[in-house]
């Protein structure tokens, strides 16, 4: 067995109302792959920021090669050698790729040298990298890349990677654990969180369990079988979605050529998609982040509109609709970005109610606001899908986010559609909540409503979609039952060709 | 109208003098929106440093003084505008705002006693040579000190962004401060240091007015000069070189209208008088138009680091 | 160690509190400063908050001044709120209170010496319109290509600023004023004159359509879809398009709207308590209403309070300088440290201050 690396003691950070760690400790050896396993919001990402000094503990000690270690910020846990990789990149769009990389460096070398420094470590790794591109123009595979050169690069002793898959595709994933593989039996101990069990169980030598901020279990997750995992991650059983059968009725939603151009400088244009969605279907939508996810959504809600017969509603031309005039024709839709998009941070939850429901709910007279009937909509939409908040006044940016996922998609589904598109509607939600909401999606589809349900969340959509395509650069992949799909197939559809030849680098 | 009473000669060496405050104050609202952080106190500043550079001037009788203390006097001003806006995170347009009230309304209680005072003369510099040369030497080569050390300013700023650590870092914080603050960079230290440089540019331009430019002390005397170098950021799509090309353009317009009406010119006075704001608002839209914006992606935006 | 700490939800409590807290601040900095100046620091807050109100000499005079005063600064307020709280922030509201005050004097002038009792009305319509043309710059430039309402909207103001020393001394001079600018004085014409309704309180045609402007504010703003578009476009643009609010509609709406309200404010003050079109009839309204805004919360209840207060300092301002010889610009001074301090107290709306140590530098 290696020497400790990096050793927790009874490390504690409280926030107001909550703590996020409570006496947790274990120790990181040198060249071990370690997981850190727990649903959202069980402490995984104070624990890290602790380790990476972007947060100081309340109480506990941290030792690193024997020696006291106490990061007061993350230039001196880089400079100890701790580099972390964030879930969220922490990458600035406008810079260049190397510009990027010198900007998480202590002593980054002269501009010159560093992009040759750039190149050789993409080359021994397998991670194919321009040190002159834009950074917002890189796909979300190749932003990783960055930030993972950018630690590779002062050679750390710990590697810590958050969440790091959540935007690659399954051929992405196997050349980064090749990676990971590769730089831990030279030697570099690697910190990876995760709250997917099957990579845990492939990658990982030894695995730490939070559950509300408490250490529940450290064991080795080859020799626990991935059901064994959930129940330490989860601690109670629940139940899991269950998809009647339903017959398939009319055709509701027909899209037929859909192309838009980029919204912005680094957005992606939707190239020529066609679908159809049938009355009791549920069309899962998958591929990596930032392949064209946001902006199908956008147009099949109406905040961008096309020509009208682009897109039809029951063979009725929509495509030229705002989002009022398609919400009164029932096509409903649920935004990715809860805080900002889908609701309103600073407004509360009766006027969120409003933000979508004035029409359908009949919530208008004369273009004034009954608000006492808005205030029963938010109640109503609170009490069905059990939303944990203080009140109907409360405003959206108070409610943890899986209460307030269930409250934006409640909304829609409260109102009856008879189309609903929702983008990535369980991200960030701890498992109860997820179930619940897939539930209420599935529900819907059992009533004859048509859905389209757009998720990065693999699992997600083979348990809720009849049908799976992948979105690549802004076009739709052929569109498959799930019934009987491969991973393998799954991967191909996402991924398209270019990132195919990626696979094939030796790692 | 006479225009041959237009002397290029001197037309082009105005321009340049008329141009030096609006460059001055613009190239250092470029490094505070650099930082992400849109301040527009610019004018209020401005005229701070103004009556401040004016006062400490006479006193003294030494112009050079008088720049030094309106670069303090503009950064002092900014640093409630920095404090409010990166410690207690105040809408940066309304503290901005606020900003430029309080410069006119402390400027004109400090300017009273000084109406109607001359400023002390400014030596021009010749530059030894190049002064000497035809034309040219009159032109661009036998100024004062500021107006060298205003183009110094755009080429220093140039590549402090282009090729410095620190540039680079402070444009990081600027685009995503999100990002920046994750890799462990003090964001608003570096911006407050940003709004202290941009204010004390921006006193160094309103002491130009009233030391150079003008040169005396009036009320108000800035009318709309930090605005426009406001505009003019925009206008250089945040790119130093470009700021120099729009203080240029702006004194030329201002010089030539001014020539204008002086000549009689057949135009209405008011057409004149205003053309300096419309000609700003035209390039405004033309900007917009071709979509070039190249804005930090963090400019006005708050920043709280959470947990 | 002292940090801040977001709340949940916005403080209702410091929404009221914030701005007392700044008026507060105001006096005791602005008092200090009294002091530097070497004028006796409680006489002046004395003279300017008290005794325009309750002096037996001066408050007949000065008390009918508060409405004066305050009625176009709380109408510019209103206009400018509502924008305010969709994030379009005109700034040229003095351009547009100009441009109103022409528009409207135009149109009467046009129609010298008729002395029909429609002259008024059309002034106040053209005078509106007027202001409302003026801010459809900014709204249509910022609509069709995007350009920055602030930076338009200013510039806008210099050149209404020329244009009035132009028709003034021009267009639309007096043409029995010997020669000196200035247009005919709407005092000595009736049917254009906007005069006090009720006799020593101030109360003129613009007060009365001040406080008609609070109510519809307050009706648009808290009950009305267009009103819950406009702020729901402020606080989450993103939000607001996807719930089918047009962008564009609001800020045609919000840039009319403020400019219809300054561009009467404009017509209505110098048809009355100015008199007539000079080159600087206007007193820096526009601006000083920005801090009205603020003051007020964005809030019509709270603009028409602000707006009170603010022309209390005006009238108090003038009364320091007559009687303590305190500079005219100081009351400028204070006027902009009010809006600081009231920025600076607001944190607290947002965020609770905490002792302890802290998390993240």
């Amino acid at each position: 067995m290696n020497d400790v690396l990096l050793g927790l003691e009874g490390l504690t950070k409280a926030y107001p109302g909550v703590v996020a760690n409570d006496d947790v400790s274990f120790d990181i050896r040198e060249g071990e792959i370690h997981a850190l396993l727990g649903e959202n919001g069980a402490g995984k990402s104070t624990l890290v920021k602790m380790i990476y000094g972007l947060v100081k503990p309340d109480s506990g000690t941290m030792t690193l090669r024997g020696a006291a270690f106490e990061p007061a910020e993350p230039r001196a846990a880089r400079a100890a050698g701790v580099a972390m990789v964030f879930q969220h990149f922490s990458l600035f769009d406008a810079l260049s790729v190397a510009e990027n990389v010198a900007l998480g460096m202590e002593n980054p070398p002269k501009p010159r040298d560093l992009a040759r420094q750039i190149r050789e470590v993409s080359e021994t790794y397998g991670l194919p990298l321009d040190p002159g591109r834009t950074v917002g123009t890189l796909s979300a595979g190749e932003r990783q890349r960055v930030e993972i050169i950018r630690c590779l690069l002062q050679d750390p002793k710990l590697l810590i990677m958050d969440e790091p898959t959540s935007v690659l595709t399954p051929q992405e994933v196997e050349i980064l654990f090749e990676t990971l593989r590769k730089l831990a039996s030279e030697g570099t101990a690697i910190l990876y969180i995760s709250h997917k069990l099957e990579e845990i169980r492939s990658l990982c030598d030894h695995a730490t369990i939070l559950r509300l901020g408490k250490k529940v279990a450290t064991c080795t997750p080859a020799e626990a079988s991935a059901r064994e995992l959930a129940e330490m991650m989860v601690g109670a059983s629940f139940e899991t979605p269950q998809k009647a059968d339903r017959p398939l009725g009319e055709v509701m939603l027909d899209v037929r050529g859909l192309s838009l151009p980029a919204p912005g400088a680094f957005g992606t244009p939707l190239r020529e998609i066609s679908f159809q969605v049938r009355a009791g279907e549920v069309l899962g939508l998958g591929g990596v982040a930032g392949n064209g996810q946001d902006e199908l959504l956008a147009a099949l809600s109406g905040e961008r509109t096309t020509g009208a017969d682009v897109i039809r509603l029951r063979d009725q031309p929509i495509g030229n609709m705002g989002p009022t005039e398609r919400r009164a024709l029932g096509v409903l839709s649920g935004p990715e970005e809860r805080l900002g998009h889908a609701a309103a941070p600073d407004m509360s939850l009766v006027e969120n109610a409003v933000l979508t429901g004035a029409d359908r709910m009949g919530l208008l007279s004369g273009g004034f606001i009954n608000w006492p009937k808005s205030k029963g909509f938010a109640e109503d939409v609170i009490r069905t899908f059990d939303v944990r908040t203080p009140g109907s006044g409360t405003a959206a940016r108070a409610l943890s986010g899986g209460n307030l996922q269930k409250f934006v998609i409640g909304r829609e589904v409260l109102q009856s559609p008879e189309v609903l598109i929702v983008n990535q509607p369980t991200w960030g939600v701890d498992a109860a909540a997820a179930a619940a909401i897939r539930q209420a999606l599935l529900n819907l589809a059992a009533n004859g409503a048509a859905l389209v349900v757009i998720s990065q969340d693999l699992d997600e959509l083979m348990e809720v979609s009849d049908r799976f395509g992948a979105l690549n650069e802004g076009r739709l992949s052929d569109l498959r039952p799930v019934d009987g799909l491969t991973v393998e197939e799954i991967g191909l559809m996402m991924g398209g060709a270019h990132d195919m030849e990626v696979a094939h680098v030796d790692a | 109208m006479d225009l041959s009473s237009i002397n290029p000669v001197l037309l082009i060496a105005s321009i340049m003098v008329s141009a030096t405050p609006i460059l001055l104050a613009a190239i250092g609202e470029l490094v505070v929106e650099k930082s992400g952080v849109l301040n527009l106190g610019v004018e209020g500043m401005m005229i701070t440093g103004a009556v401040v550079g004016f006062a400490v001037a006479v006193s003294n009788t030494s112009p050079g003084l008088g720049f030094v203390g309106a670069a303090l006097a503009g950064a002092l001003l900014s640093l409630p505008f920095a404090l409010l806006t990166q410690y207690l995170m105040s809408n940066q347009v309304a503290t901005g705002l606020g900003l430029m009230m309080v410069g006119l309304g402390l400027s004109s209680l400090i300017g009273k006693p000084y109406e109607g005072m001359k400023a002390p003369p400014f030596p021009k510099v010749e530059i030894p040579l190049l002064s000497d040369l035809p034309i040219f030497g009159r032109m661009l080569f036998s100024h004062d000190i500021m107006v060298y050390f205003s183009v110094a300013l755009v080429v220093a700023v140039w590549a402090f962004l282009k090729y410095t650590r620190a540039g680079l870092i402070l444009r990081a914080v600027g685009e995503a401060h999100d990002s920046a603050h994750a890799l462990g960079y003090k964001v608003r230290h570096i911006r407050i240091l940003a709004i202290l440089f941009g204010g004390a540019c921006a006193g160094l331009g309103g002491a130009y007015l009233s030391l150079v430019r003008v040169p005396q002390w009036t009320e108000g005397m800035t009318a709309g000069a930090g605005w426009i170098a406001l505009a003019i950021v925009v206008f250089a799509s945040w790119r130093p070189g470009r700021v120099a090309v729009g203080a240029y353009l702006f004194g030329g317009v201002s010089v030539l209208q001014l020539n204008l009406q002086a000549a009689g010119a057949d135009v209405p006075v008011a057409l004149l008088s205003a053309s300096p704001y419309l000609i700003t608002i035209l390039v405004l839209v033309i900007i917009s138009a071709r979509g070039a914006h190249a804005a930090p992606a963090s400019l006005g935006r708050p920043f709280h680091a959470s947990h | 160690m002292l940090r801040l700490e977001k709340r949940p939800q916005p403080s209702q409590l410091w929404m009221v509190l914030s701005p007392i807290i700044a008026v507060f601040l105001t006096m005791i900095v602005g008092g200090i400063m009294f002091a530097i100046l070497g004028k006796p620091p409680f006489e002046a807050i004395k003279v300017i908050f008290w005794d325009p109100l309750f002096n037996d000499q001066f408050a007949a005079y000065s008390r009918p001044q508060l409405l004066v005063k305050a009625g176009p600064l709380i109408l510019i307020a209103i206009g400018l709120s509502i924008g305010f709280k969709a994030g379009i922030w005109n700034i040229g509201a003095e351009g547009q209170y100009i441009m109103g005050a022409i528009c409207g004097a135009g149109a009467g002038l046009a129609f010298y010496p008729s002395e029909s009792f429609l002259i008024f009305p059309a002034m106040v319509l053209a005078g509106g319109l007027g202001g409302w043309a003026w801010a459809m710059v900014p709204a249509v430039l910022k609509t069709r290509f995007g350009t920055n309402e602030i930076l338009v909207s200013l510039m806008l103001t210099y050149v209404a600023q020329s244009i009035l020393i132009s028709v003034s001394s021009g267009l639309l001079r007096n043409p029995e004023g010997m020669g000196f600018p200035g247009s005919r004085n709407f005092k000595q014409w009736d049917a254009a004159f906007n005069a006090e309704l009720i006799a020593n309180t101030g109360l003129h045609w613009g007060v009365v359509t001040a406080l008609i402007a609070v109510i519809g504010a307050y009706l648009l703003m808290s009950r009305h879809i267009m009103g819950f578009n406009i702020r729901l476009t402020g606080e989450a643009p993103r939000a607001a398009r996807f719930s089918g609010v047009k962008p564009a509609r609001v800020v045609f709406f919000c840039l009319g709207i403020a400019g219809l309200l300054a561009g009467a404010a404009g017509l209505f003050e110098v048809t009355g308590p100015a008199g007539q079109l000079t080159g600087s009839f206007n007193a820096g309204y526009g601006f000083t209403a920005i801090i009205v805004a603020f003051l007020g919360r964005l809030h019509p209840v709270g603009i028409l309070l602000a707006g009170l207060l603010m022309a209390l300092t005006y009238i108090g301002g003038e009364l320091a300088q007559l009687m303590l010889g305190l500079p005219g610009a100081a009351i400028q001074l204070f006027q902009g440290m009010m809006l600081f301090f009231l920025l600076a107290a607001d944190v607290f709306t947002n965020f609770r201050l905490r002792f302890g140590k802290k998390g993240v530098a």
